[in-house]
C-alpha cells in the first residue's frame, strides 16, 4: 500500500525482498547501499543475530528522483529467512507494493526455495494480497557457484506464472540493479493505473 | 488489496499538523511523530532534524507490528499504548483510529502522566481527521475522478527515473 502524501509531494513505496534464508536478500540491499549516492539513500537498518542472521527485518530508504513533481521514495525491506521465523516475516509483508523473491541457484536448495515461495503465496494471503496480482519479480541468485542448476531448471519450479526473472550474483553485484529497477518500475506502473 | 492506498491532502495536512503542534506544547515534548502502521512517515514536528526520521518511522511501525503479534497470541486485539523509559528521554507510542501510530519523545521536563492526559485528547482529534481524509478519499474513488497524480505518466517518465 503506497502513501501518496499532497502535501509534501511525496509518493512512498514498499518493496519486500523474500526468499530462503542464506540466499541473499541482505546482500542485495548492502549492494544497493554501497552503490548509491548518498544524497538518494537514508540509513540501513540491519536487526539481526550476534551472527548476521537477519532477525526481524533490515530496511533501506531510496529515493528514486522525480515523476510529474512527485518525489518517488522507496522502502525496501527484506523478511528473516530461516523458517521458524515466520510470525516475523508476515507482519513485514504488511502494506506491501512489490515483492522479489530471491532464490538460491544451487541445487541443494532447490527444495527451500520452493518451500519459501509456497510460504510467500500462504502469507501474502494471510494479509489480503495476491502473488499473481502484486509487482513481482524473481531473482536466481548465487549464478557464479559451482553447484548452480541451469535458469531453465529453476524457472520451471519457481517461475510458473512467468513474471520478469533476472540471473544475479548478490555479492559482485551483478543482476542487483536490474532487479531493483523492474520492481520500482512495475510499482510505478501499477500506481498509473490507479489500482 | 486489504488496505486501500493512504492519501495525504493539503487541508487534512494542514490540521494534522495544527494537532501535534499544539500537543508538543501541551505535553512539553520534545519531538512528535505520526507514522503510517507500513512505516511510512506522514508528519513530525519539534526538534526533528535530530533525529533520522525515516529509520524512526521504520522501526515504530516494526515495533507495533510486533507487540501486535504478541497481542494476537494472547488473544488481545492489539497493544494500543507502547512506552519506552530511558535514561534521559522516552517514548510514547499509541495507535490512533486503529490506524496510524503517535510517536512522543519527551524528556524529564515532562512526565508519562501528563503526556498520556494529552495524547488522549488529540488521539480523538486526530482520528476524525482521518476518517475524513479515508471517507474523502473512498468518494473520490466511488466517483471515478482519480486526481492522481500517476494517471498521466506516460512509460517514458517512468523509463527517465532509471536512466
Amino acid at each position: 500500500m503506497s502513501f501518496i502524501n499532497y502535501a509534501s509531494r511525496e509518493i512512498n513505496c514498499k518493496i519486500v525482498y523474500y526468499g530462503p534464508g542464506l540466499c541473499g536478500k541482505t546482500t542485495n540491499l548492502q549492494f544497493i547501499y554501497q552503490r548509491t549516492a548518498p544524497d538518494a539513500k537514508g540509513k540501513m537498518i540491519s536487526l539481526a543475530t550476534e551472527t548476521e542472521r537477519t532477525l526481524f527485518f533490515d530496511f533501506l530508504p531510496l529515493s528514486l528522483g522525480e515523476i510529474r513533481g512527485f518525489k518517488t521514495r522507496f522502502h525496501l525491506y527484506t523478511v528473516p529467512g530461516q523458517v521458524f521465523y515466520d510470525a516475523s516475516r508476515k507482519l513485514i509483508l504488511k502494506g506491501v507494493d512489490g515483492v522479489v523473491f530471491v532464490a538460491d541457484s544451487q541445487e541443494e536448495r532447490i527444495d527451500a526455495n520452493i518451500e519459501s515461495l509456497e510460504n510467500l503465496r500462504i502469507n501474502l494471503k494471510e494479509q489480503g494480497y495476491d502473488l499473481d496480482k502484486l509487482p513481482y519479480i524473481v531473482q536466481y541468485n548465487k549464478r557464479d557457484l559451482p553447484g548452480a542448476m541451469s535458469v531453465d531448471e529453476l524457472h520451471n519450479e519457481l517461475n510458473p506464472t512467468n513474471v520478469p526473472e533476472f540471473e544475479a550474483c548478490a555479492t559482485t553485484g551483478e543482476g542487483v540493479f536490474e532487479t531493483l529497477k523492474a520492481v520500482a518500475k512495475l510499482i510505478l506502473i501499477d500506481l498509473k493505473k490507479g489500482k | 488489496m486489504s488496505n486501500p492506498t493512504l492519501v495525504m491532502y493539503d487541508e487534512e495536512f494542514r490540521e494534522v499538523n495544527e494537532v501535534i503542534e499544539r500537543l508538543l506544547k501541551e505535553a512539553n515534548a520534545k519531538v512528535i511523530f505520526l507514522v503510517d502502521k507500513n512505516g511510512q512517515l506522514i508528519s513530525g514536528v519539534g526538534e526533528t532534524e535530530r533525529f533520522d526520521t525515516t529509520s524512526l518511522a521504520s522501526l515504530t511501525a516494526g515495533n507495533i507490528a510486533a507487540t501486535g503479534g504478541l497481542a494476537k497470541l494472547i488473544g488481545e486485539k492489539e497493544f494500543s499504548i507502547l512506552f519506552h523509559e530511558g535514561e534521559k528521554d522516552n517514548l510514547h507510542i499509541s495507535i490512533v483510529g486503529g490506524r496510524v501510530i503517535l510517536v512522543v519523545l519527551f524528556d524529564n521536563r515532562s512526565s508519562l502522566g501528563l503526556v498520556r492526559l494529552r495524547v488522549k485528547k488529540s488521539s480523538e482529534e486526530l482520528s476524525t481527521i482521518f476518517e475524513k481524509l479515508m471517507n474523502k478519499s473512498e468518494e473520490r474513488e466511488k466517483r471515478g475522478s482519480s486526481d492522481f497524480p500517476f494517471a498521466e505518466i506516460t512509460d517514458d517518465d517512468i523509463d527517465n527515473l532509471f536512466s
